[in-house]
């Protein structure tokens, strides 16, 4: 990735410009999700009228987003019934320091962590080793991530750009171990070192794939069962979740559990699916001493304040956006320069970090729709575009484009001086060779890459012309021979 | 029929025969074709670009000028989603809703058009030679246009059709995102020209010639043996 200071504008086109042409890179994740695509179009079709099943699916998360106080407050309620604290963070700093400061006051010495995008969001991880906190990533993905110090690629599958042997050659100097190419060897090399660490670990920190609102729990989905460890063998459990995660009941979750591990990975369910509803209760032998839910507005408010977008609110983090995104799948997910790649973070990205500094990932877009017609939870993700795209607009407008625009609108508001104009574009043709692909070529974005198609002499509308002319005449031809 | 064409800007420039074609198709079936004169661009562009207020003032233009077709018919199913599904969100809330949601009503894509509106399948067409379908992204996923171009190719003699490998995937056109964002918008028409290569196709036939200008681009500076038909092209050939 490029340097802080650069704009995220200019880092988004250079990183592209490279990625777009990375052929090993492009073929390795296309390959990958080709896999997952066969894997989730098998699953998807055992249930029986998937459509249904996303619109009950979105019905729930509706209910929950626009009534997020109501559900929010009765977990609260139920949560801290039994034990648990729940502390309401507005932004990143805030949530970052209620745990540097639960850490410092339990004196805390090392932190293992389940996987966790909030945590990326609020770049947590930094903020921890700084205050001199160890922590390790205990999610196989992100652990490799974390070594190789990288953001994760995709917000599922952290590690999916990379190649075995690559893994085997960062294992190798980061920890010594010898070189293999065998994925379950890999594996029970990095088990060593994380089991070290959930038994070191004074605190666990995890995410949340829910919240159930009336049971007061927290659901965590994954397939290595390492946020099982993460969160029951420390004494001090942390969740860091977004407030969008609540769900009304525990019902709701026989839908989007199965819905969440289909379009995510192709599974019927991920392999492990918890349910944590507060710390060690009395008679109970295992399980934290403390459990606490950090609960993550950090700007969801303000998407949830434009009832355009609301829906957006509705992700449910499975990544099948990303997953068939054909820009996805070519300039890969450091590209983006944020922590929701792909299309929905496209989306929200502008709204939780500023519209201005982060248009760009909305106009970074052919506007296929691929990204909607998969979402589980019907979000109009492709549409978001355009309405982010409008509103950068009418906040600000850019001098230049809008000027392009007013002269376009101007030109195809006047038929006359449009076809006028239009009789140049045989002429322009012909002079266009001259200076294609120079500096003086007004479509040289296109040229340098793709032929530009010349206009041939005659336009539809003088061909229709004539053959209206043509027709008239056999008419009235025929009438005459009567 | 009465048929009103819509003939986007950049076919009547640089695709004529496209629009002929369609013509032609029409005229064999028997029905009245009118092109109106004053018709421009459906304002996509600036649509795309954000310049709503821009595309609005181009959009109320075509609004007149269709106000009266009983039938509007375009030869892109990009410009034929810019009506049908944008137009009516376009003037949401605004004096002209209704007449937006009423040229939405009338307007269709050409194979939509044949197969569901008229009921035609077979054209008497012919063309000799191998080929595979492109779906364009706002046929395929804002209007819901997948089988009616597959139907009609089906019942064109000598034709061989062949489905090329993931063939949802978009060409990478875009509009202003083809050179805006030039790099991406390349590498995804090699995606997309490889997966029609692999086919071994003569040819590449399309409802949108926005994503043939993609694809024909590439495969020209790339390639060049592959060519490419608009959909109405095929139908017309005898």
């Amino acid at each position: 990735m490029s340097t802080l200071a650069e704009a995220p504008r200019d880092q988004f086109q250079t990183d592209a410009n490279r990625t777009a042409t990375d052929d090993v890179r492009r073929l390795a994740v296309r390959r990958a999700l080709s896999n997952y695509q066969t894997a989730r179009n098998r699953t998807g079709a055992t249930f029986t009228d998937w459509k249904s099943a996303r619109s009950a699916a979105a019905t729930i998360k509706h209910e929950a987003v626009n009534h997020l106080d109501k559900y929010l407050e009765e977990f609260e309620r139920k949560f801290t019934a039994r034990g648990g604290k729940v502390f309401w963070a507005s932004n990143s700093e805030q949530a970052r320091n209620y745990i540097l400061e639960l850490a410092a006051a339990r004196g805390v010495r090392s932190i293992v962590k389940s996987k966790a995008m909030t945590g990326e969001e609020i770049h947590l991880n930094p903020a921890l080793l700084a205050a001199g906190y160890g922590v390790v990533e205990s999610d196989l993905g992100e652990y490799i991530q974390q070594l190789k110090g990288e953001a994760p690629y995709h917000f599922v599958f952290p590690c999916m750009h990379l190649r075995r042997d690559e893994i085997s050659d960062l294992f190798e100097k980061e920890l010594g171990t010898a070189k293999t190419d065998n994925p379950e060897e890999l594996t029970m090399i990095a088990r060593r070192v994380l089991r070290r660490a959930y038994i070191d670990a004074d605190m666990g920190i995890s995410g949340g794939n829910f919240i159930v609102a009336d049971t007061g729990m927290v659901s965590i989905t994954e397939n290595e069962g390492n946020a099982r460890l993460t969160v029951g063998i420390p004494k001090i459990h942390v969740a860091l979740i977004g407030i969008e995660k609540v769900v009304p009941c525990l019902g709701d979750l026989a839908l989007l559990l199965p819905m969440l591990a289909t379009a995510g990975t192709g599974q019927h369910l991920t392999g492990y699916n918890s349910m944590y509803g507060g710390p060690r209760q009395p008679g109970e032998t295992d399980g934290p001493e403390e459990f606490h839910v950090v609960l993550l507005d950090n700007h969801r408010t303000r998407l949830l304040a434009d009832p355009e977008q609301r829906d957006a609110l509705h992700c449910i983090r499975c990544g099948a956006c990303l997953n068939v995104c054909p820009i996805f799948k070519n300039i890969g997910g450091h590209t983006y320069g944020t922590t929701y790649q792909g299309p929905i973070g496209s989306v929200i990205t502008p709204h939780f970090r500023g519209l201005q500094d982060w248009k760009h990932l909305s106009g970074a877009s052919s506007l296929c729709g691929a990204c909607t017609e998969t979402c589980p939870v019907g979000i109009d993700i492709h549409h978001h575009l355009l309405r982010n795209r409008r509103n950068a607009v009418q906040e600000k407008p850019a001098p230049s484009e809008s000027l392009v625009w007013k002269m376009f609108a101007f030109l195809m508001r006047r038929p006359a001086l449009y076809k006028f104009a239009s009789r140049f574009a045989p002429l322009g043709s012909m002079l266009h060779p001259l200076i294609e692909r120079t500096a003086l070529d007004p479509v040289r974005a296109w040229t340098d890459t793709r032929d530009f198609p010349s206009a041939p002499l005659r336009s539809f509308r003088s061909q229709f012309k004539a053959h209206q002319a043509q027709k008239a005449a056999a008419i009235s031809q025929k009438g005459g021979a009567k | 029929m009465r048929v009103t064409l819509f003939v986007p800007c950049f076919i009547d420039s640089l695709y004529p025969n496209v629009g002929m074609s369609m013509v032609r198709v029409l005229e064999r079936l028997g029905h009245t074709v009118e092109f109106p004169e004053d018709q421009t661009c459906c304002g996509q562009p600036p649509f795309n670009s954000g310049y709503w207020e821009e595309a609005r003032s181009v959009a109320r233009k075509q609004l007149a000028v269709f106000q009266n077709a009983e039938i509007i018919l375009s030869g892109s199913g990009s410009c034929g989603a810019m009506f049908k599904v944008f137009y009516p969100e376009l003037f949401h809330g605004l004096p002209e809703e209704a007449a937006a949601k009423a040229h939405a009503a009338k307007t269709w894509e050409f194979s939509e058009f044949l197969v569901n509106k008229l009921g035609v399948k077979d054209l008497g067409a012919r063309f000799d030679g191998r080929a595979t379908f492109h779906d364009g992204c706002h046929g395929l996923r804002e209007l819901g246009t997948k089988q009616a171009p597959r139907e009609l190719l089906e019942h064109v003699k000598g034709l061989e059709l062949v489905e090329m490998g993931e063939a949802e995937t978009c060409c990478g056109f875009g509009g202003t995102f083809a050179v805006k964002y030039p790099q991406i918008s390349t590498a995804m028409a090699e995606v997309k020209c490889n997966s029609i290569r692999e086919t071994q196709a003569d040819y590449v036939i399309s409802n949108d010639s926005s994503c043939l200008m993609q694809i024909g681009g590439w495969l020209n500076r790339n390639v060049g043996s592959v060519k490419c038909l608009h959909l109405a092209e095929v139908l017309a050939s005898r």
